[in-house]
């Protein structure tokens, strides 16, 4: 079974965001690293293709000035090979522009499965994975906390507000996996040595056929003001001195909740 | 200046439409000269009569065929929309079948989408909306530029729910030319006792500070004297201490509690999203530097397991 991971590459999550001036997008630039959510999705891949009797696991990413060292992790945990979709016109690209690249990479691969995260940790849009499935015409399941194919089909524990809901779709399909779906792999030495001769693919816009079609050039939003948002004050801070529940119960007092 | 028309996604809760459902009418009510609804669920006539005193006057219905909603229903409002039966602006609600709907139908209609939105203006016939970025420091404005309908998904909470406009909503089925093929087998649901995390008046959330998964009891146990809702770090939900549905912030719940009590938990920005906007904060947490502390109205720096016992103590003692 051939399964495709979108990953993305992101700015250092540790490291505050920050957005450009005048474009207001946000600042990409330097190193960027492999968006921690994706890892989940790398190993869920990497397992499910075990599973099925072996595969390629291929990753397909979108990310400015050609970065590779997201994607060099993820093959390191073992994917096979990647698509990197890099051009100087998807600066600026929302979420369907984002997904209309990636569609196109994907059917490349003409992969059984494609797995995407839920949102990702920069920009968090959320939507990506459900366009992706709607340009490629695949059925697609959100929001799985466990996946397992058979006889044609992924099955899906995907959550919900009440608990879970046991989804099941005729393959080839999108499934988006939750943070915490299975424990990713640290990449090993010999891992890491490896994935620096492995494939990566890259493309651009022409390549894909979407010149016109995709980044800012067809960006139909505009971001018109960027304020600092209020603050919320510090109150009374207390070091504990084995009576600091009192405290607690006299606050809750004084907002009449006991 | 008024819109023409807004279109809500309706979800039903548990026993009523969801409380995000009737944030979004409420705040469209007070947008548009009409608020239609379109939804896909069971007890269709009792979601409409509910929906009718928030001052929804039309309420779609759509069969999935037992799928998931995110094909179904945006071919569904898509078909619509083609037929010359559009509104300005269709609001949703950050969800899970929120944003699988939300995708789907920006593909169907090529509209770009705007999410995790807390806030809605209308400023001659530009919408705008805005998001809070980087942990809800700062706020982006954007607005559409295209042709309506303009697609838009907000944060749970972002409005307030408030009954107006009372009308009584017609029910019409509409014809979902596609509805896809990812099939709920079964549905699961987790029992819970108390009020519902997003819903309570008072929130008790325990993060790693606890140490380890029994001592989130002390959690509960708190939660329960005060009638209020056990809550999360992702930390620990990642950890498997308690299920999703706990995790308060980014990825999980927006709770506005008029008590928030954060024990153990650091206050990473992805958390304070989903808690700052409430009432009172109180944190307790061993490292005075702790970042919870900056929006806490009363912390107090010291050891959970010792803080946290001898409050319950004392709460049982009354
Ligand atoms: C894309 C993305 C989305 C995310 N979404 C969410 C989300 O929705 N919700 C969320 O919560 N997080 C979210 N996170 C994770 C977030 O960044 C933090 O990692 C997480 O909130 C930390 O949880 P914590 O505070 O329990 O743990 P830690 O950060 O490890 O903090 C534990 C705290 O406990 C204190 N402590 C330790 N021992 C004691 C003791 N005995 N007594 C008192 N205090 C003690 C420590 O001083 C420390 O401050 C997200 C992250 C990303 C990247
Ligand atoms: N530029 C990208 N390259 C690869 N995958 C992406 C990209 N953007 C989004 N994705 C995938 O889609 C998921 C959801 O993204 P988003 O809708 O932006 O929150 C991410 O977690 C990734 O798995």
């Amino acid at each position: 079974m051939n399964v495709v991971v979108c990953v993305k590459q992101i700015p250092d999550p540790a490291v505050p965001g920050e957005l450009d001036p005048q474009t207001h997008w946000l600042k990409r630039e330097g190193k960027l690293i492999l968006d921690d959510s994706d890892a989940y999705g790398v190993e869920m891949a990497l397992q499910l293709a075990t599973a099925a009797g072996g595969g390629d696991v291929t990753l397909v990413s979108m990310a400015p000035n050609g970065e590779t060292s997201g994607l060099r992790t993820a093959l390191a945990m073992g994917a096979a090979n990647a698509i990197l979709v890099s051009d100087e016109s998807l600066k600026g690209s929302d979420a369907l522009s984002t997904a209309k690249v990636l569609a196109a990479a994907i059917k490349r691969a003409n992969p059984d499965l494609v797995i995407t995260a839920t949102e990702a940790t920069d920009g968090y849009t959320g939507t990506v994975p459900e366009q992706v499935a709607a340009l490629l015409g695949l059925p697609s399941i959100t929001f799985a906390k466990k996946i397992e194919t058979a006889d044609g089909k992924v099955k899906v524990e995907r959550q919900t507000e009440a608990g879970y809901d046991e989804v099941e779709a005729p393959l080839p399909a999108v499934v988006s996996v939750t943070a915490g779906v299975v424990e990713p792999r640290y990449p090993s030495f010999k891992g890491i040595m490896a994935a620096k001769s492995k494939p990566v693919d890259t493309l651009t816009v022409a390549d894909l056929g979407l010149e016109g079609q995709v980044g800012a050039a067809n960006a139909r939003q505009e971001i018109i003001s960027v304020t600092p948002a209020e603050e919320r004050q510090a109150g009374e801070i207390i070091e504990d001195d084995g009576e600091g529940f009192q405290k607690i119960v006299a606050f809750l007092e004084s907002k009449k909740v006991i | 200046m008024a819109l023409s028309k807004i279109w809500v996604h309706a979800e039903f809760g548990t026993d009523k439409p969801s409380s995000i459902t009737l944030e979004l009418i409420s705040k469209a009510r007070t947008l548009a000269d009409t608020v239609e609804a379109f939804y896909a669920g069971d007890n269709a006539d009792a979601v409409a009569a509910e929906l009718g005193k928030y001052g929804v006057s039309k309420l779609y219905t759509i069969d999935t065929g037992g799928n998931l909603q995110g094909v179904a229903v945006a071919s569904a409002v898509a078909a619509q929309v083609e037929a010359g039966n559009a509104p300005d602006l269709i609001m949703f609600g950050t969800t899970y079948d929120g944003r699988d709907v939300l995708g789907r139908l920006s593909v169907a209609l090529d509209r770009p989408v705007l999410t995790n939105a807390s806030a809605l203006e209308v400023e001659g016939d530009e919408v705008r909306v805005t998001e809070a970025i980087f942990g809800g420091t700062q706020l982006v404005t954007s607005a559409f530029r295209c042709e309506p309908p303009h697609l838009a998904a907000f944060r749970p909470k972002s409005f307030v729910a408030e009954a107006g406009g009372e009308t009584t909503a017609a029910v019409e089925a509409i014809d979902a030319p596609d509805k896809g093929h990812a099939k709920v087998v079964e549905r699961h649901v987790e029992e819970h006792s108390g009020p519902i995390l997003d819903e309570a008046a008072i929130v008790v959330s325990g993060g790693r500070g606890l140490g380890e998964s029994d001592k989130y009891q002390l959690i509960e146990d708190l939660a329960k004297l005060l009638k209020g809702a056990p809550g999360a770090s992702r930390a620990i939900v990642d950890a498997g201490w308690v299920p999703y549905s706990y995790q308060v912030g980014q990825t999980g719940k927006v709770v506005k509690p008029d008590i928030y009590i954060a024990a153990g938990i650091s206050g990473a920005t992805q958390h304070m999203v989903g808690m700052k906007g409430s009432k009172n904060i109180i944190a307790i947490n061993k490292d005075a530097e702790a970042p919870i502390f900056g929006i806490a109205d009363l912390g107090i720096v010291g050891d959970v397991h010792k803080v946290l016992p001898a409050l319950i103590e004392a709460l049982k003692n009354r």
